[in-house]
């Protein structure tokens, strides 16, 4: 299989229709339009790390809901705290005591925040995969484990109502970092941050499957015994990768609040944490920009059908899984391999 | 003595006593005492089940054992990754080099064990020496930007050897590194070897008995988990004990081609007891669309 | 004493349920390593077959005793659909059949959402099942007791196929030695749609004893597949007997823990549980032992 970040010219080909669709969109799309690929671009953010870690490295996790709610809640906090203006939030004197609890008391500083919102997923990454990989729990067990915890995590959130807002989650926000999000000016801004942290990403990402470290990670997705023969504990290699993705998940998350305006468990449960890996599957899972095309083109695709027809969309969306991950494994990309298999086999036939 | 001299003259040999390996009360492996040192090109043989690859598993901790095996440090208790920093490689009988990657990758993660960590965020940006070494003497120059799983079954071995030789592994465990090979292709393999011999220690687990004859040192008889017989080719030949449990009472050594073909599972199987779905699979029907490989 | 008995049923009822909805899971993903992420759903179609049946009986005693053999039926066919159709094609990539059966949730999903609307619906239990029952000193409700039995009751059927029958033993040497059963003359093709009916079956079974303590929505499934996971994971592959004990074990400590917090931080701290447990035991608690080794 041809390996796409490998190719110097597709990637400044990409590069550079990413840098005309970007400067482009604010242009061509009116505010809401705007407001909605920006969120776009903080999905495409979670599915870049997964096509790292899922893709190259084999792990499949059904749980970046948990990083991407990690980074979503700490940056909903402090915004919280900001718009309170030193007092206690909208939604505490509600439903709660009237008291901030001491664990959102450092989220009152912006560089604390910015600092937890790549740090936090990344401890959590680290610990998680340091308990599973280094035991060898992998696979399907590594799956589920994940899954698990991303249950655990939104069953809390929606526990502790008058702490993290319950099934509402935080939302209402007035300003972002002293600015006021209900100007547009404010928000094309949100949208250019978005688009070039993305545009970053994928630019670390392609750095690092192109270094010996993404060989390595493809040596120990294929043949994870073989490399412990070769001197390597694959299990650091793993657990890298997958604090990457998580580091993505979470910036994907802090970024998503102030562009759409609320962080709720609908957000970031089971179900929003397997339909991160939609777009995953369907751009292609071992690709550099597949993930982010797939998620972008899914999530559009979304938008229009799913405001009509709700319903359908969901059928739709199954439908997608099935075909996609049973005839067309590799996505997209399959289908390049698809043609080619059918012109050989109609001249063999011939 | 010299620090350095300490260290050279202990890893001069392999040493391995009262090796023991208990699977669930049956001994595959019963009380093995092996000594093998540097520029001897030791062959283990013996009928299937006689523990011989048993015993490479056991020395590299693929499988747990109880005993000693003593290659400058001691050996069993470590992880893996640990004991092949030690100095000591393997191949396996199933040839697994990592199929997606290059011969030329391949081999750069092989020599990438003793780099340091922050340096493997680096893409390469030339062969390094021993790469470049390691291809030349595998005779595999030409295929370097080949992925190695396109490669022919004596080359994939002969790429597993190469990796062993860039890690710069001073034990080198090879498990029937011949088998599949054509008569040039043994010839050429043998004179590798006992080339690489001279200054690696060796062990080889081979069943080919033309080759054992053309290219062993010293050879060590297994049955039943036990050694029964260790010297020279002509001593082994001529015991009493390997006649009769080995080679049967009237016949002396079978050729290689009518002994039963064996199989054993790949070392990506669930070698090592970790939790990870079974992988019970029916072989892949006749006419199967293209995948493109990476299904994890 | 009581609150420790209290807490010894709890956990005991809350590990029967856990068992029931992970019980066919165990031998799906066992036997064939396949993870089925539609299996909540399968209960899910169980837990509205009970409600179509109580609609055609009105008593509900009747309707109850007919729901269980339909629910497993309608799990099971479900179950042999989907093997047949999407997870036979998908044998090289067990991880895979994870995702597309997720497709297959969503799918039924809606489909519940488009039958049966998207507000929960009931299914009346018999009279005989509607109060309390006293054991120990602690009043019990009936359901419960009832789902407990159902539990043992599917253990001792499922034990009863897989040890005293030949298409059991069949099962079995399929799931030891895959080659050497296709060798022997056992249609393993055969024997996977076989467990995949039976294990899917359960899951319908399930999905009846469910009605009698939830109510029926097109999500019951979602919640419950998670747990039913963990059960597995912890219990080992393929191991009925760590199924149980897992389950029984998980339930427990989900109780005792409950007692002193809240639900949702018991699950959190059960989650933990499994990870440190799987840290210890990589391979679950009943390891299948092997001399097939790299």
């Amino acid at each position: 299989m041809k390996l796409v970040w490998q190719s110097k010219w597709t990637l400044w080909a990409g590069l550079a229709v990413a840098v005309i669709a970007v400067v482009l969109a604010p242009l061509l799309l009116n505010d809401f339009r705007l407001a909605l690929l920006a969120k776009y671009l903080c999905y495409a953010m979670v599915a870049v790390g997964i096509g790292l870690a899922w893709g190259q490295g084999g792990m499949l996790t059904l749980g970046q809901g948990l990083f991407f709610g990690l980074g979503g809640y700490i940056m909903a906090m402090h915004m919280k705290l900001a718009d309170a203006k030193g007092g206690v939030p909208d939604f505490m004197s509600l439903y709660g005591t009237g008291e901030v609890p001491i664990w959102w008391e450092p989220f009152r500083s912006p560089g604390v925040t910015l600092v937890a919102i790549v740090a936090v997923p990344a401890l959590a990454a680290l610990i998680l995969g340091w308990a599973v990989f280094t035991r060898g729990v992998r696979g399907a067990y590594f799956a589920i484990l994940s899954q698990a915890l991303v249950y655990a995590f939104a069953l809390l959130l929606v526990n502790q109502q008058q702490t993290t807002g319950g099934t509402n989650g935080l939302n209402g926000f007035k300003g972002f970092f002293g600015l006021a999000l209900s100007d547009p000016a404010n928000k094309r801004m949100l949208y250019f941050i978005a688009a070039g942290v993305l545009v970053a990403m994928v630019i670390a990402t392609r750095a690092l499957m192109r270094s010996r470290f993404g060989e390595l990670l493809i040596a120990v997705r294929d043949q994870e015994n073989r490399v412990r023969f070769l001197g390597y504990d694959p299990a650091w290699t793993k657990v890298f990768a997958y604090v990457i993705a998580a580091v993505f998940a979470g910036i994907g998350g802090a970024l998503f609040v102030p562009i759409v305006g609320i962080i709720s468990p609908a957000n970031v449960g089971v179900t929003p944490s397997i339909l991160f890996l939609a777009g995953v599957v369907i751009g292609g899972r071992t690709t550099l920009l597949g993930p982010v095309l797939g998620t972008i083109g899914l999530r559009f695709v979304e938008t229009q059908l799913s405001e009509t027809y709700p319903a359908f969309w969901t059928y739709f969306q199954g439908a997608l899984f099935i075909l996609v991950i049973c005839f067309l494994p590799q996505g997209m990309a399959s289908i390049g391999t698809w043609l080619k298999w059918l012109r050989r086999r109609r001249e063999v036939t011939a | 003595m010299s620090a350095a001299a300490v260290e050279r003259i202990a890893h001069d040999y392999l040493e391995v006593r009262g090796l023991v390996v208990d699977f669930d009360g049956f001994h595959a492996v019963d009380g093995v005492d092996l000594t093998v040192t540097k520029g001897d090109l030791r062959f283990l043989i013996g009928p299937n089940g006689a523990g011989k690859t048993t015993i490479i598993d056991a020395i590299t901790g693929l499988t747990k054992a109880t005993g000693s095996a003593v290659f400058g440090v001691e050996l069993l208790g470590m992880a893996t990754h640990r004991i092949v920093r030690a100095g000591v490689g393997r191949t396996f009988q199933t040839a697994s080099v990592i199929e997606d990657l290059t011969v030329l990758q391949n081999l750069d993660i092989a020599a990438g064990m003793r780099r340091r960590r922050l340096t493997l965020l680096r893409a390469r940006k030339s062969t390094p020496p021993e790469v470049t070494a390691a291809l030349e003497t595998i005779g595999l120059a030409e295929h370097a930007d080949k992925r190695a799983g396109t490669l022919a079954h004596g080359q994939k071995q002969w790429l597993e050897i190469g990796m062993l030789l860039v890690q710069d592994a001073r034990l080198l465990l090879l498990d029937e590194p011949v088998a599949g090979m054509s008569a040039e292709e043994r010839q050429q393999t043998g004179e590798l070897l006992q080339h690489i011999a001279q200054t690696r220690t060796i062990v080889v687990v081979e069943h080919d008995m033309e080759f054992l004859r053309s290219f062993a040192d010293s050879v060590t008889v297994l049955h039943q988990g036990k050694v029964i017989a260790e010297g020279s080719v002509a001593e082994v030949q001529a015991d009493p004990k390997v006649i009769e449990v080995y080679l049967g009472p009237s016949e002396t050594f079978a050729p290689a081609a009518e002994r039963p073909p064996k199989e054993r599972p790949k070392v990506t199987g669930p070698s090592r007891p970790v939790a990870t779905a079974p992988e019970k699979f029916r072989p892949p029907r006749k006419i199967t669309p293209p995948t493109g490989g990476a299904d994890a | 004493m009581d609150a420790a008995i209290a807490q010894l049923i709890a956990g005991v009822s809350l590990g029967s349920i856990l068992l029931l909805a992970a019980l066919g899971l165990s031998l799906t993903f066992g036997q064939m390593g396949v993870i089925n992420n539609a299996h909540g759903e399968f209960m899910m179609a169980g837990a509205y077959t009970s409600y179509c049946v109580a609609q055609v009986i009105p008593d509900p005693t009747w309707a109850l005793w007919i729901s269980l053999p339909v629910g497993f039926l309608v799990g099971g066919l479900l179950g042999l659909v989907l093997e047949v159709a999407l997870i036979q094609r998908m044998r090289l990539r067990p991880l895979d059949t994870l995702l597309a059966t997720f497709g297959v949730a969503l799918v039924l999903q809606q489909l519940a959402k488009d039958i049966f609307g998207p507000q929960p619906v009931y299914a009346q239990a018999p009279g005989w099942l509607s109060g309390p029952v006293e054991i120990l000193g602690q009043s019990v409700p009936a359901t419960r007791v009832f789902i407990f039995f159902l539990a043992i009751f599917a253990v001792a059927a499922l034990y009863a196929v897989l040890r005293l029958t030949p298409l059991g033993r069949q099962i079995r040497a399929a799931m030891q030695n895959r080659d050497l059963a296709e060798a022997s003359g056992i249609s393993t093709r055969g024997v996977d749609h076989v467990t995949f009916f039976l294990g899917s079956g359960i899951a319908g079974l399930a999905g009846v004893a469910a009605t009698l303590m939830d109510a029926i929505s097109f999500n019951l499934g979602t919640g419950k597949i998670v747990d039913a996971f963990l059960v597995v994971v912890a219990g080992g592959v393929g191991q009925l007997k760590g199924a149980i004990i897992a389950a029984f074990g998980l339930g427990l400590l989900q109780a005792g823990i409950e007692y002193s917090t809240s639900t949702s931080l018991a699950k959190v701290l059960v989650f933990l549980a499994v990870v440190v447990f799987l840290q210890v035991r990589p391979q679950g608690l009943v390891a299948l032992r092997t001399r097939s080794l790299a």
